[in-house]
């Protein structure tokens, strides 16, 4: 039961009940939809990007706790970020969720790290980071993560 | 919220002698059974397995796994060809196989039995072979809003290849098909039904004697799927009168990779070969070819020989056992379990069916069914969560996934117990 206390921190709770930066931002002028066809798993994720900084995102979707959670997490990780730390991050929260190499520091992203004993829950927390990429580069069609 | 009546062994609160009599007798059987399967007798994370995931595959016998393991050690050549000892072996227990399956299912023939992959392959082979040499457009294939995707993609692809159209039966709230729809839909330009006997994210076994009655009154054929019926009700085709019986081999205690296709020979015979190659031809040559007869015209290649003759033992184990008995424990399993389940605050069963294998599928306010599986999992539980390859029917019934618990003739009331406190931890965990 000790991993499964390290997947369902109370920080993932947290964000689970009462996600942050939740909803679509009018003026969005980049927007992608995620889909995990594994669990059926949703992300709408519209941003405001301008002079390559990342000013505002939100998210919207259902999905389990890992997937809402990292969603949220990661909304609120982003905001002022360029588009290459922005990306930089993505590389560095999928090798800590994967456990691929010593990850760095990820402030509160770390609290993710326990999706490394559940290999199947991978693409649940890392949906909303997918969808990011495809909403950086403006792409319209849904992304999977199959 | 709704219950299933079951009609079947209806458990009451009676603690009269003979139910408590035969309430034992059913346990010690279940555990007798329980010891015919090594996994069972497996941990994970310092605790016993449950397993309830058998609606996606069931556990093997000793006596399947022996049996492929016999085979391989002192039997091992290619069927059908070879003048030599083990090759006549070879071919004998391959065919024993078909001739067992033509008694499990009551083929009036054993050249109506097609070895085939699996439940997928035999659909396949049906829209290919059947329905691409005589659709065309305008005509009208009925299949239902809880079909597997495995009956709905195969139909698909024909649609597209033949201008032929889909009508879909639709499913009522209580998980059952709309017998009146259907019948509206049947019409003349109505060239197959394919309909699942049992739905696997459901439960519920459909009223598939009457389909076919009305099908054949406008002289329809009909393909029952039969991946979920197989182990758990009779399928007794010639009492069905169905035209098409597909079902796998490892939903009913055998091996994976091989499965059924069964056909009335009428239809069989006047069919084009599905794949071509070596077997399924009497005689080749550059000027043409002339294909062998049923059931090997559409046996190309070399089989699954290890898993047919895998196949044969599970059927000699379901046979020995007895199908009456597997109902009457499987039908008290999942009374005893619906009744629990449904009781959990906040939780609603899909699949309320008045005629139901051991099958419930359902959600729960708050919790995910995919954080349910995870939490579930560390118990050493297995069950299935996900849309369980019905994503119309996800659809239906306006939710992403459900989790799913599926019984086989080796569970027991102590393992749904189990499952019941845990979903209750799950709940007070992610409350």
């Amino acid at each position: 039961m000790n991993d499964l206390r390290d997947l369902y921190q109370d920080m993932i709770f947290d964000h689970y009940r009462q996600p942050r930066n939740y909803g679509r931002l009018e003026h969005a002028n980049h927007k992608a939809e995620g889909y995990n066809p594994l669990c059926g798993d949703k992300v709408t994720l519209t941003l405001i990007l301008k002079d390559g900084v990342i000013h505002d995102l939100k998210f919207e979707g259902a999905g389990c706790a890992i997937s809402t959670a990292s969603a949220s997490l990661m909304t609120e990780s982003l905001k002022g970020k360029t588009v290459e730390e922005a990306l930089s991050m993505l590389e560095d929260f999928k090798a800590l969720v994967t456990g691929a190499s010593v990850a760095k520091d990820m402030g509160k992203l770390s609290v993710l790290a326990g999706v490394q004993a559940f290999p199947q829950r991978v693409k649940c927390a890392t949906l909303a980071w997918h969808t990011l990429q495809a909403a950086l580069n403006s792409s319209t069609e849904p992304v999977t993560t199959e | 919220m709704k219950m299933g009546e079951f009609n079947m062994n209806k458990q009451g609160g009676t603690s009269d002698a003979s139910t408590v009599e035969s309430e034992i007798k059913t346990h010690l059987l279940v555990q007798h059974w329980r010891k015919d399967f090594p996994i069972l007798h497996t941990s994970l994370y310092g605790k016993p397995l449950v397993y309830f995931d058998n609606a996606a595959t069931t556990q093997k016998p000793s006596i399947v796994i022996e049996a492929e393991n016999h085979y391989y050690r002192h039997i091992n050549a290619n069927v059908h060809r070879g003048i030599h000892t083990l090759s006549q072996q070879a071919t004998e227990a391959f065919e024993a196989t078909r001739n067992k399956i033509r008694q499990f299912i009551n083929a009036r023939y054993e050249h109506e039995i097609i070895f085939v992959r699996g439940t997928t392959e035999a659909i396949n082979l049906v829209a290919q072979s059947f329905g691409r040499s005589r659709f065309k457009a305008g005509d009208e294939i009925i299949i239902s809003a809880m079909e597997h995707h495995s009956n709905i993609v195969p139909w698909q692809i024909l649609c597209q290849q033949t201008g032929a159209a889909l009508r879909i039966v639709p499913v009522s709230d209580d998980g059952e098909l709309d017998i009146n729809a259907y019948q509206a839909l049947l019409k003349p330009k109505t060239k197959l039904v394919a309909i699942t006997h049992v739905s696997n994210t459901l439960g519920s076994i459909n009223p598939v004697k009457t389909i076919i009655k009305h099908a054949h009154e406008l002289h329809v054929p009909v393909l029952l799927d039969g991946a979920q019926a197989i182990a758990h009700i009779p399928a007794d085709v010639q009492d069905l009168d169905c035209d098409f019986y597909a079902f796998s081999s490892h939903k009913l205690y055998g091996p994976t990779g091989i499965g059924v296709l069964y056909g009335k020979a009428e239809l069989l015979d006047e069919m084009p070969p599905y794949q071509g190659g070596g077997d399924m031809i009497s005689s080749v040559s550059f000027e043409g070819t002339t294909y062998n007869k049923l059931p090997y015209k559409f046996e190309a290649g070399t089989p699954n020989i290890a898993g047919a003759v895998g196949l044969g033992a599970a059927v000699d184990y379901l046979t020995a056992i007895g199908l009456d008995a597997i109902v009457k424990h499987e039908q008290s399993l999942l009374s005893y379990a619906t009744e629990l389940i449904a009781n959990i605050p906040e939780l609603r069963i899909i699949g309320n069916a008045t005629q139901k294998t051991g099958i419930i599928s359902w959600v729960m306010a708050g919790v995910h069914p995919h954080d349910i599986g995870t939490f579930l999992d560390r118990q050493a539980i297995a069950v299935r969560t996900g849309h369980h390859c019905t994503m119309p029917l996800m659809e239906r019934f306006g939710v992403p996934a459900t989790v799913r618990a599926s019984f086989a003739l080796y569970n027991t009331k102590n393992e749904v117990d189990k499952l019941v406190s845990a979903i209750y931890q799950a709940r007070e965990l992610f409350k």
